[in-house]
């Protein structure tokens, strides 16, 4: 008996709190296809009256939203090679000796502690003194390495047995070639959540475009819709429509990948 | 044959590294040397015009009553957010721990949800929600009989509203990092609980809560260090407004750095951050430290 009020109580609970997350959500969705004016009437009405895609069609007829959709994605592209990166880093610290090795890797972690508030003047300074500031490249480079991301995936590389590389050296296989032939295959599952997070991360991406973006040709999605948020402040049914742009993309993507991200923090090592 | 070339690891370590020295390391050297200057957009552009002052930025920074502001104002965000954060994705943490089937899976993608979807979108979409005359919010209130309430429009609240909704934002990746602890904790230790007839809730104060201690300590740590880097909420919902009630440290660096262009007082007020920053994270070391001896 009182195990089943039990799991009443905790599933009602559970119902409550998820309606009350998803709140925004669901008033994101809706409100986006509502007219100007409906979106403003008080009392709000909950499914819109008349269906409209015009804010859609506005953002990315007359407010660029298509350049700063395919800014985003450029930005996506590269931060899979930044991770391809992290991913030969995390490699060459699990199962290479070499001089230094320690505290290079010391070096690696530490940055790890460094907010973005303290490297974002003088990286600006940095890329200004290269020529590339309001660039694509200055937008890419200063976050394409992650030290976290070497970490996670050097610790899940250290269980790759050593006798597997070494035959492979044995048969005359180069090194790069095992790495992409062997040790890639093998750390999948390290691989599929930091490119789910990776390509989150940079879909994400404000701060490096904010600053180093001055020209919209080279907006991201969420820079450009802080602008529209400024420049349209009482247009909220577009301000919504904005949002769900933003937004949808990486909520589908989720809910294909979602259980790889919830195994992969059973493997990845935080507990 | 089983020759390695020394060469070899270095040619996978090399491009993150140098990236890193680049974008990480060099500019932490880069920030030092310049919040000893008065650099600013004419000293950018020529560089005999910086001036080394010493000091003078530090001096100005602890006379500056809008930096106080900022410090203030972070501080009462990660002592209200910090806590909530924690209680709030332990518990719902705790509550889908309770059973495996259909329906939890989905809640447990309900509830992280937020924590990917783009703080911009999210700030833009909850601004709305806060709006006082037009929001879901108030009309809700309104419905209960309830007064409106100034969410964004009044200092100490609009500190509360971008509290709120940046933990429910940050509930979703906790809760992940506890339900995986929760999951280690072995069965054994429950039954032997329920050999001594131990009751439910005094299982969760032995057994739960002592084995969650290092999911807590790591939950503190990031939650402490993001926190104190409070930016994309008050830049976007509100400016530092109203009356800079919503100002904190990174956006106070941010307007300096990128609005004023005085780089050089913008850099010594992100090593105060820093510090800041280092001390909370030292604090927390130490007291784990002491916790497990």
């Amino acid at each position: 008996m009182k195990n089943r009020f039990e799991k009443l109580l905790i599933t009602s609970a559970l119902l409550i709190g998820g309606f009350i997350v998803s709140i925004p959500f669901i008033w994101m969705i809706l409100s986006s296809f509502k007219s100007e004016r409906e979106a403003r009437t008080m009392p709000p009405t909950f499914w819109p009256q008349e269906f409209t895609f015009e804010h859609y069609i506005n953002l990315f007829q007359n407010l660029n939203f298509g350049t700063y959709f395919t800014n985003t994605l450029i930005i996506v592209l590269f931060a899979m090679l930044g991770l391809l990166f992290n991913t030969m880093a995390g490699y060459g610290f699990a199962k290479f000796q070499f001089k230094g090795k320690e505290a290079v890797f010391i070096a690696v972690l530490a940055t790890m502690m460094i907010p973005a508030q303290v490297s974002m003047i003088p990286v600006y300074l940095l890329l200004n003194q290269m020529g590339l500031t309001n660039t694509m490249s200055g937008i890419i480079l200063p976050g394409l390495i992650a030290a976290f991301n070497i970490f996670l995936i050097r610790q899940f590389m250290t269980t790759i047995p050593n006798d597997l590389i070494e035959s492979a050296r044995i048969d005359g296989a180069k090194e790069f070639r095992i790495f992409f032939q062997i040790i890639i295959p093998l750390s999948k599952p390290v691989l599929a959540v930091q490119a789910i997070l990776t390509f989150v991360g940079a879909w994400n991406s404000f701060l490096w475009p904010l600053i180093v973006a001055n020209d919209q040709a080279l907006y991201t999605l969420s820079v450009g819709l802080a602008l529209l948020q400024g420049q349209h402040s009482s247009s909220f049914a577009l301000q919504m429509a904005g949002a769900t742009v933003m937004v949808i993309p990486v909520l589908i993507l989720f809910i294909f990948v979602q259980r790889y991200i919830v195994e992969g923090f059973n493997t990845t090592g935080i507990k | 044959m089983n020759h390695k070339n020394a060469l070899t690891p270095w040619l996978f370590i090399g491009p993150a590294v140098l990236l890193l020295i680049m974008f990480s390391l060099l500019p932490i050297l880069v920030s030092l040397l310049i919040s000893f200057t008065d650099i600013d957009l004419i000293g950018l552009g020529n560089w005999d015009m910086i001036e080394f002052v010493a000091f003078e930025n530090f001096i100005a920074l602890f006379q500056d009553p809008l930096f106080h502001r900022s410090i203030f104002n972070t501080l009462v965000y990660v002592s209200i957010g910090v806590p909530l954060v924690i209680v709030c994705s332990l518990s719902v943490a705790l509550m889908l721990n309770y059973m495996s089937n259909k329906l939890f899976s989905f809640f447990r993608v309900l509830f992280y949800v937020p924590s990917i979807t783009n703080i911009v979108a999210i700030a833009v979409v909850w601004g709305f929600l806060y709006n006082m005359d037009v929001g879901l919010f108030n009309f809700i209130l309104n419905s209960l009989g309830l007064q409106n309430v100034p969410w964004l429009e009044h200092p100490f609240m609009a500190k509360i509203s971008l509290i709120i909704l940046a933990v429910w934002k940050g509930i979703g990746i906790n809760m992940l990092i506890y339900l995986a602890a929760l999951q280690s904790i072995p069965r054994s230790f429950y039954e032997a609980a329920d050999i001594d007839g131990a009751n439910k809730l005094q299982k969760l104060r032995y057994i739960t809560i002592p084995s969650l201690s290092y999911a807590t300590f790591f939950v503190t740590v990031t939650t402490l260090i993001g926190w104190l880097q409070f930016f994309e909420e008050p830049f976007v919902m509100t400016g530092g407004g109203p009356l800079d009630g919503t100002m904190s440290m990174a956006l106070f660096i941010y307007e300096r750095g990128f609005q004023y262009n005085e780089f050089g007082y913008a850099a010594a007020a992100s090593l105060i951050l820093f510090i800041f920053i280092i001390v909370a994270t030292l604090i927390q070391f130490t007291f784990n430290k002491s916790k497990e001896n």
